[in-house]
């Protein structure tokens, strides 16, 4: 699920993808979506933000969270 | 003993009475679940705002109207036209004046009995921690990540408790951060975000645009969870982020983690807080690309070789009257061309964006090639 900036890019909805792990989801997404490398965002795997590299399993729920700054 | 014990009493009724009064806030006093108690915690509460613009007028509004007893306002800024759109504590008259000081004479009028106290001045490192100790609960209202890190990273120096909002656009984040739940985990700004992307990276309302209702929304819910923290009711949203997408009218809430190495890249302590250099921490990328005046950037648009890119969308004004070629920064981001010419040279509205196509565009090119960025935009030509 993108959010923000990241869904300007990869456009608003969710969209499904085969990958065993959260390095793998974003190899796929850099390769379909080039500008995305660049971008920075937190990532949520079934609502919970992880830092590392984190394990799928079927219908897990990725989430590319950018940062906001406005106010 | 009985005489001293009913003046005791007495004394305490006395005491109550004029810590608030009874009929502003007889809506609460009746509310089941919050009453007297809860009124009184707001009446001895110090709140400080960063921040009277889109978060901070409706956040500082309600807060006011609750009855919260001491409230602070940290802004330099002055109204401007287009902050009306949104910042409602606000009015056209008010054009050009200091926001701390609008807000609070606005704040005053409408809730006397709670004290207000306007900072004129640019929240650094030199004030803050200063200013933060004289305040329960910080509010973050700002508009740029170095503003931001700058609170979060003073909030956890002194175990303040921060209430974090941001907005992009149509969507909007919210989080109660140095706030330990029971099992006494607490996070912070840097466990969802280690370090600050550039400014180009996560454009601000100026660059990007936002719905004006947004920030009203998002402040109000700063609002709730201040309230939540000072009366106790409630679960506030601690270690946790709230993404509220006002086109859907869905929100998704994700948990948050203490991060070790979010926790080693901040200062440690109010000396180092001190040493830290937030603005260029924050824009750290964006400086390697050079940046010209206005006039320079004429003279270099009249060679040869030279090519100027406008990386504005389509249709946005003013348009440019010199000779230039449009690839909008959303195609960029698609897509970068091949440059031939020796100096690539782009603007856009106020210097933003060209920041960040620059800095793409840079990547791309050979040796010889230089790419440059109009400061301040086609608007400070």
């Amino acid at each position: 699920m993108p959010f923000g900036q990241i869904a300007e890019i990869t456009g608003a909805d969710a969209f499904q993808l085969e990958a065993a792990d959260t390095d793998q989801v974003q190899q796929a997404l850099y390769k379909r979506f080039p500008a995305l490398e660049k971008r920075a965002y937190a990532i949520a795997v079934n609502k919970v933000i992880v830092k590392d590299n984190t394990m799928l399993s079927s219908g897990s729920v990725v989430a590319l969270l950018p940062p906001f700054s406005g106010g | 003993m009985d005489l001293w014990l009913l003046c005791f009493h007495h004394f305490l009724e006395v005491s109550m009475t004029v810590a608030y009064n009874q009929d502003r806030y007889s809506r609460h006093l009746m509310l089941k679940g919050f009453g007297g108690d809860a009124q009184l915690k707001l009446t001895s509460a110090r709140v400080l705002m960063i921040g009277a613009g889109g978060l901070g007028c409706p956040a500082l509004q309600y807060l006011a109207a609750a009855g919260v007893g001491e409230i602070g306002i940290v802004d330099d800024d002055v109204v401007s036209l287009s902050n009306l759109q949104r910042q409602v504590l606000y009015r056209t008259q008010d054009i050009g004046k200091k926001k701390a000081s609008v807000a609070a004479a606005q704040l005053h009028e409408l809730n006397p009995d709670i004290r207000v106290t306007p900072y004129l001045l640019r929240l650094d490192t030199s004030n803050a921690i200063e200013l933060f100790s004289g305040y329960d609960i910080i509010v973050d209202g700002t508009d740029n990540f170095a503003t931001r890190y700058l609170i979060n990273d003073a909030c956890v120096i002194l175990r303040k408790p921060l209430v974090f909002a941001a907005v992009f656009q149509y969507e909007g984040q919210l989080a109660v951060f140095n706030v330990p739940d029971a099992a006494g985990i607490k996070t912070n700004y840097r466990d969802l975000f280690e370090s600050p992307p550039s400014a180009a990276d996560a454009p601000d309302c100026n660059e990007a645009g936002v719905l004006g209702v947004l920030p009203g929304t998002m402040g109000m819910m700063q609002a709730t969870e201040v309230i939540k923290l000072i009366t106790g009711l409630g679960k506030p949203l601690i270690n946790k982020l709230l993404i509220y997408q006002a086109l859907e009218a869905e929100s998704y809430t994700v948990s948050l983690q203490p991060s070790q190495q979010a926790a080693a890249l901040a200062p440690q302590t109010a000396e180092a807080f001190q040493r830290m250099d937030y603005e260029w921490f924050c824009n750290a990328t964006i400086n390697k690309v050079a940046e010209l005046d206005p006039e320079t950037f004429e003279t270099l648009t009249e060679l040869a070789d030279v090519k100027v890119v406008d990386v504005r969308e389509f249709g946005e004004y003013p348009r440019a009257r010199f000779k230039h070629t449009q690839i909008p920064l959303s195609l960029l981001l698609q897509e970068i061309p091949a440059f031939e010419e020796a100096r690539i040279v782009v603007f856009c509205q106020s210097g933003k964006r060209s920041l960040q196509a620059a800095a793409i565009i840079k990547e791309t090119i050979k040796p010889h090639q230089e790419v440059y960025s109009l400061k301040g935009g086609i608007l400070a030509l």
